[in-house]
């Protein structure tokens, strides 16, 4: 079997649009959720939000193409964009034809979906633009990214809701492993801000007024993000042989079904993924030291996950760390495993581990180290990233410095 | 209130496929396996039936100042909501 390595990493996310910004944030535990701006009708019962600000498209696209892009498009082929530049890798001299283009979203282009729906219900527009369906498709992202870069192997879309991103990467890594492909362009993307869509959120009855504070004993609930990261993935020998710089190296995936509640979430089915992970990477639970955990601030996830935990690590769980990133860059859905993913490597890399802020004290349910408030300084090794979503599907991934 | 009453209960029966001469006021929601979507979804019916806002989430327990335990208890809540609308509107 291959070895697989991160060779790219590029992100657009509400911490900041690099590498750099995302570690500086995280290492100050500075959260980006605040106020939603942008959207006209104040009747919004959820007004928080963590979004990608200083984003303008001009400064990426030429405006004569942007009525074929979606935010969320807009967003994927950035991340794609800086994660191609680092790893080096051209994909026009033939290595094209042996890459894969993997994306997962939770539902692709919302805002197009959410404004044409206006349009013509609301508005009684009688046509809407030509481009509407190309824009709006689910796997539009992912085509744009093949066709700016010429990646002519297999690419698909991955939807499974909060695990879409983890699902991508994850079978993107198996195909590496396995020597399918050569290379692989993976990650995620979604851009939920629509007015439609968080009347939707709100009517589940599960976000937070305030902020998100995972873990924590007052918990309210979730704080929706969004944004894209994306990852080069290459066979490890051919990314030394050239000299490129290794970021990561991931080293297992597991996936399973809870086949029980479309949106509650169970231990089990949970654990089982943990567990499949670890077998996956064969890894030793004592090997794992850091957990970027699902971790969404609702009272059901964080209790279940710790749970979870608790029973595929057993005492080695009061060992680990443990933490949400969505405490600062909010749920980005189907694009939260790629911005963890990033978040996760980052940290690594860095030495030290990024902390689950606006906690305010324990809950009886959560008893596990969740690195209150403030990012530790740390030299793990190994990770691994939780993405549990509605639909009961579940997709862990783990990484290796 | 004896039509909010029945008006509650049907909602509350429709949501979990009973008669609702079958759902009294002393069962508890948790025995007539409601989950939190069901509630979710019993809240945006009365919402909608009532006209009202229901300040609920599903990660407080008593957020909105009503007891989801038994079907009295959303039965007296919504009343209070729909008095206090009332009122407003005189």
């Amino acid at each position: 079997m291959n070895r697989v390595v991160i060779t790219g990493l590029g992100i657009v996310s509400p911490l900041g649009h690099s590498a750099i910004d995302l570690g500086a944030a995280l290492k100050a535990g500075r959260s980006a959720i605040g106020p939603i701006t942008g959207i006209q009708n104040p009747d919004l019962g959820a007004k928080v939000g963590a979004q990608v600000k200083d984003f303008d498209p001009l400064a990426h696209f030429p405006e004569n193409k942007l009525s074929l892009l979606d935010r969320c498009s807009q967003f994927a082929a950035v991340a794609a964009r800086g994660a191609i530049k680092q790893s080096g890798l051209d994909f026009r001299n033939g290595l094209g034809l042996r890459t894969a283009c993997i994306i997962g979203t939770g539902v692709g282009g919302l805002t197009t979906i959410d404004e044409t729906f206006l349009a013509v219900y609301g508005k009684g527009a009688k046509r809407v633009h030509p481009f509407t369906i190309p824009k709006m498709m689910i796997n539009a992202p992912g085509a744009h990214i093949t066709m700016e870069h010429g990646i002519q192997g297999p690419s698909f879309t991955v939807a499974s809701a909060c695990a879409s991103a983890n699902h991508a990467m994850g079978v993107a890594f198996h195909m590496l492993r396995s020597g399918t492909v050569s290379a692989a362009v993976t990650g995620g993307a979604e851009c939920v801000f629509t007015y439609g869509t968080l009347k939707g959120w709100e009517a589940l009855r599960v976000m937070a007024p305030d902020t998100c504070r995972p873990f924590s004993r007052d918990r309210k609930g979730m704080v929706l993000g969004e944004g894209a990261a994306m990852f080069v993935l290459e066979e490890r020998s051919a990314a030394l042989a050239r000299g490129a710089e290794v970021l990561a190296e991931l080293i297992g995936f597991g996936m399973t079904s809870d086949a029980s509640d479309i949106v509650l979430p169970s231990a089990e089915g949970a654990a089982r993924a943990i567990a499949g992970c670890l077998e996956d990477a064969r890894l030793r639970p004592e090997a794992v030291q850091y957990v970027n955990a699902h971790g969404t601030g609702t009272a059901a996830n964080d209790a279940t996950e710790t749970k979870a935990l608790h029973s595929v690590f057993g005492s080695h769980a009061r060992k680990l760390m443990v933490s949400s990133t969505k405490s600062m860059h909010g749920h980005a859905l189907g694009g939260a495993g790629s911005i963890e993913l990033a978040a996760t490597i980052v940290a690594l890399r860095e030495g030290f581990i990024p902390p689950t802020a606006n906690y305010t004290g324990p809950d009886p349910l959560c008893d596990l180290d969740y690195v209150p408030n403030e990012a530790r300084d740390a030299a793990a090794e190994v990770a691994i990233s939780n993405s549990f979503a509605f639909g009961g599907h579940n997709a862990v991934i783990a990484v290796r410095r | 209130m004896a039509g909010l009453e029945s008006d509650v209960i049907e909602i509350i029966a429709k949501q979990v496929n009973r008669e609702p001469a079958t759902v009294k006021r002393e069962d508890r929601l948790a025995d007539l396996d409601i989950q939190s979507l069901d509630v979710a979804e019993i809240i945006f019916a009365i919402e909608e039936k009532f006209d009202i806002e229901v300040p609920y989430n599903a990660n407080e327990t008593n957020a909105a100042g009503i007891n989801f335990d038994t079907v009295g208890d959303v039965v007296d809540g919504i009343s209070k909501l729909a008095a206090r609308k009332a009122s407003k509107k005189s």
